[in-house]
């Protein structure tokens, strides 16, 4: 530091300014500069607005294959019919099975996700030692990094054959083993959020708790996850919006077939499994075929918008309290 | 003052206590189910794949005789893909992550981008692939390319970059800034000579994070209609003929590693399932290599930090 | 300690609620408390004072093994809980055990975000008292207790986070209060706190002690002198003089400590 000022001190030494000339030389210096900074600051800008341009073309792909998918399919069709069945001769277009089917996944891995990643994140945030939480936290965040094809080979050739053994009727293709896989996948995310929201509670609600002669149960129970709530919901649901989208596991081990039921021991396909399953045959461009995987897209993006917005929201607020 | 009356024991504490040793079994179960799992995974993939890696199958195409398949377009594609993302994703990603910490002012503007970078990160990765089929592949015309894919992992992992360098970025104390706009430097050379540098971890860290999403993406690359089965490598990127470097490649048909093996498992037969098995180990070693390394930066960092 | 030898008659308490011997405690490396034996009266407030970091919070956490929270940390020497005589830093003891006769109310207010009268039920509620006409009555009689009760008796179940800071100290009271602890820990309880909501509480504790005895921490003096029966001076971890308020405070007995009340270092 000391080196550098005095550098800077010879510097102002060697130029010193003399006369009018110097002076516009040293204004032409200035404008030059503030350009080169305003062009440097406009470059930039337009790379930050490269994320509205992607949500804007986002919705407005979307939108307009959409659209010209509406004009064929009237909305009541869309939205009561129960069938699905777009490239048949005699098509029906009724989103409620692949709507079903996605639920009865997301629902599946939400039951696994939420109790399991709730408990867990509460053992790492008020009981877990410093040590245990340095080796867990990393090795969630692995967890989280496998590719989802990976988890859906685990879905379809390692957990169904398991639950095989304890339902023998159950079919190769079923919701019940992805949704299981799904729900573990989330659950490193599940518990990082939740965890991270516990551990925004300060110290001193916890050191009230205690010195009233409570367990670390109940200060966790009692006064933690009370305190922790708003945090906890914003993971759940973003927890939500990650199983409702995710694409591979079901694609790969749900079944490919549109089926109306609720009961996770059947095959059906989720709408990401139906995207997958057209985009690999070979549907010419504008196509009621083409435009009903952007109408079932449409269908996912105005469903995962909702629970990231309503989590983001969740999750301010939780942090404008601590 | 003597010691009389042995101290009562409380009788709820006894019974507190049971409730504590109960959660706390009920805790580390569940941290097994998370944790295990990967255990359970690899092993379970090992078990199945092992046996299949070796040179013939890293260096083969894949093949109708489940035997003689190997991933060599796969890997190549899987690397070309990459080389586009990072030199369109990091860029954008690092130039927009500063424009936000260092240059935005408090606007609806801001506002805005800050909103869509947060939504962009929870948008399924299927969502884009639509987005890249509508845009990249039928707007724009370039087809179904290796540039389109590596285009869309770029958008993918956008926010991921924005995110991870913005922390980085605001890790940094003002002191430090202060101190060089005290000796005159502007806001770029700030940034350049100062926050970039002392951040180059943290940004580093978040750069791997983001490729090894993008490497292990299945839905946006099948959605815009990778092909399972290429028999052949795209063209070279260098040539003997001046200017000793082509572009061709950007414009071939591909496939991808994890598509590769999308196509492996969907196919019935045991042979088959042992070659996504194995495509599946090199996938998961990548990802979990890329992760280790970051997580490693970080812990690094960490311990190196000063301020 | 030859302070106490000297001036027994005077000097020290004539009943005790609980006292210290040879007590010392160090953080993971670091010593803070140094061999200190301090008495506490019963039904007495005492004092301790000190510049910033002589370890008089260190010294007050001690009591309800506050410190077992975080790893590292160790104690040596006893504190005696009376009248069973009972050493509280035993390894045998259950923290747990300690802090449901002690309570504590801390330097910032720290309700929990829940409404007022689970605040106040809350250590009630965790010993297992389910009963709700007991819970009520408790709840009513520690709110009296700490004169908060006429001005929240008509929204009890509002957020106790909606309370002004002075309410929110004298709801944490309450909360201590409820439980019918043997001795009450303050450390420095008014410090975030305006005049007024100050007035108030040392006002209350000058009412509090008839029930319970009480050990406070503050970095006010003339806290410390106007609502004190004994005092404790503290610098860098030991006990440099313990006395009577009024003695300690007129006529101290060590350089330091008329040094320290003077205003001349601290």
């Amino acid at each position: 530091m000391q080196l550098m000022s005095k550098s800077i001190m010879a510097m102002q030494q060697t130029i010193p300014i003399k006369s009018l000339d110097a002076v516009a030389k040293a204004a032409a210096r200035r404008r030059a500069r503030q350009r080169r900074e305003w062009a440097i600051e406009g470059g930039l800008f337009v790379a930050a607005l490269t994320s509205v341009a992607a949500t804007v073309t986002i919705i407005a792909v979307l939108l307009s294959e959409s659209i010209g998918f509406f004009k064929t399919v009237p909305l009541t069709d869309f939205f009561t019919d129960t069938l699905w069945t777009p490239l048949f001769a005699a098509p029906h277009y009724g989103i409620l099975p692949l709507l079903a089917g996605t639920l009865v996944t997301s629902g599946v891995g939400l039951l696994v996700a939420i109790p399991l990643g709730t408990v867990a994140a509460i053992y790492l945030s008020e009981f877990a030692s410093s040590r245990l939480r340095e080796i867990i936290k990393p090795t969630l965040e692995l967890l989280g990094a496998v590719p989802t094809v990976v988890y859906g080979y685990f879905a379809l050739l390692v957990v169904t054959p398991g639950l095989q053994r304890i339902w023998p009727d159950l079919p190769g293709f079923n919701m019940l083993g992805p949704g299981i896989v799904i729900g573990i996948m989330i659950m490193p995310f599940v518990i990082s959020l939740s965890e991270d929201a516990m551990r925004a509670v300060p110290m001193i609600l916890r050191e009230g708790s205690y010195a009233m002669g409570a367990t670390r149960l109940q200060t966790a129970w009692r006064v933690v996850v009370p305190a922790a709530t708003s945090g906890l919901v914003a993971a759940y649901v973003l927890g939500i919006s990650r199983a409702v989208g995710e694409t591979m596991v079901v694609a790969i081990a749900a079944g490919q077939n549109p089926n109306l039921t609720w009961n996770p021991l059947e095959p059906a396909a989720t709408i990401t499994a139906y995207i997958v399953q057209v985009a690999l045959g070979d549907l010419p461009h504008g196509s009621i075929g083409y435009q009903s995987i952007f109408a079932a897209g449409l269908v996912l993006a105005v469903m995962t918008f909702t629970f990231n917005i309503l989590g983001h929201m969740l999750r301010k607020r939780f942090r404008e309290v601590y | 003052m003597a010691a009389q009356s042995s101290p009562q024991k409380h009788p709820s504490i006894a019974r507190r206590m049971i409730a504590e040793v109960l959660f706390k079994i009920l805790g580390i179960c569940s941290l097994i189910i998370a944790v295990g799992t990967l255990v359970l995974l690899f092993g379970a993939l090992l078990f199945e794949g092992v046996t299949r890696i070796d040179w013939q199958f890293l260096m083969s195409y894949p093949s109708r005789h489940a035997s003689q398949a190997g991933i060599l377009p796969a890997w190549v594609g899987s690397t070309l893909i990459m080389l586009v993302t990072a030199v369109v994703g990091i860029p954008l990603g690092v130039a927009a992550a500063i424009y936000l910490e260092e240059y935005a002012r408090r606007s609806w503007m801001t506002e805005l981008i800050e909103v869509t970078v947060t939504n962009l990160a929870g948008v399924p990765s299927i969502i884009y692939g639509l987005l890249a089929l509508g845009l990249f592949v039928y707007i724009l015309g370039l087809g179904e390319t290796i540039l389109v894919a590596g285009l869309t992992l770029a958008l993918l992992i956008l926010p991921v970059v924005i995110v991870t360098t913005r922390e980085a970025i605001r890790a940094i104390p003002v002191e430090i800034r202060e101190a060089a706009y005290a000796l005159g430097a502007t806001k770029w050379q700030t940034v350049v000579h100062h926050v970039l540098p002392y951040s180059a971890a943290g940004i580093l860290t978040g750069i791997i994070l983001a490729l090894s999403r993008a490497i292990g993406e299945t839905a946006p690359i099948v959605t815009i209609g990778a092909l399972t089965f290429i028999a052949f490598l795209p063209p070279a990127p260098f040539t003997t003929q001046p200017p000793y470097l082509s572009f061709d490649w950007l414009l071939s048909p591909f496939t991808v590693m994890p598509i590769q093996m999308f196509g492996w498992v969907s196919r019935p037969g045991e042979d088959f399932a042992s070659n996504a098995a194995a495509a599946g180990i090199l996938l998961v070693g990548m990802t979990l290599a890329m992760n280790g390394l970051a997580i490693y930066i970080r812990y690094r960092m960490r311990k190196q930090v000063t301020w | 300690m030859n302070l106490t030898d000297s001036s027994h008659a005077q000097g020290w308490p004539k009943s005790l609620k609980a006292e210290t011997r040879a007590l010392s405690f160090s953080y993971a490396s670091r010593l803070a408390l140094k061999n200190l034996s301090i008495p506490i009266g019963e039904n007495q407030i005492t004092a301790l004072i000190g510049p910033s970091g002589c370890g008089k919070s260190t010294f007050l956490r001690c009591f309800n093994r506050m410190h077992d929270l975080y790893a590292g940390n160790r104690y040596e020497g006893e504190i005696l809980l009376y009248p069973d005589r009972r050493n509280i830093l035993a390894a045998e003891v259950d923290p747990i055990e300690v802090r449901m006769r002690i309570a504590m109310v801390f330097q910032k207010p720290n309700p929990f975000p829940r409404s007022i009268y689970d605040n106040v039920a809350y250590g009630l509620r965790v010993r297992g008292t389910t009963e709700r006409y007991l819970l009520d009555e408790k709840v009513e009689q520690a709110l009296r207790s700490a004169a908060l009760w006429e001005e929240v008796k008509d929204r009890l179940l509002a957020r106790a986070t909606s309370l002004s800071g002075g309410q929110q100290q004298r709801l944490c009271i309450a909360r201590a209060l409820a439980t019918d602890p043997e001795l009450l820990l303050l450390d420095e309880p008014t410090s975030a706190l305006d005049p007024i909501a100050t007035a108030s509480i040392e006002e209350l504790l000058l009412d509090l002690k008839q029930r319970v005895t009480i050990l406070i921490v503050t970095h006010n003096m003339q806290q410390a002198a106007r609502v004190s029966d004994w005092t404790a001076f503290m610098y860098l971890g030991e006990l440099v003089e313990f006395g009577l308020t009024k003695e300690l405070f007129t006529t101290p007995s060590k350089k330091q400590t008329e040094d320290y009340i003077t205003g001349r270092f601290g």
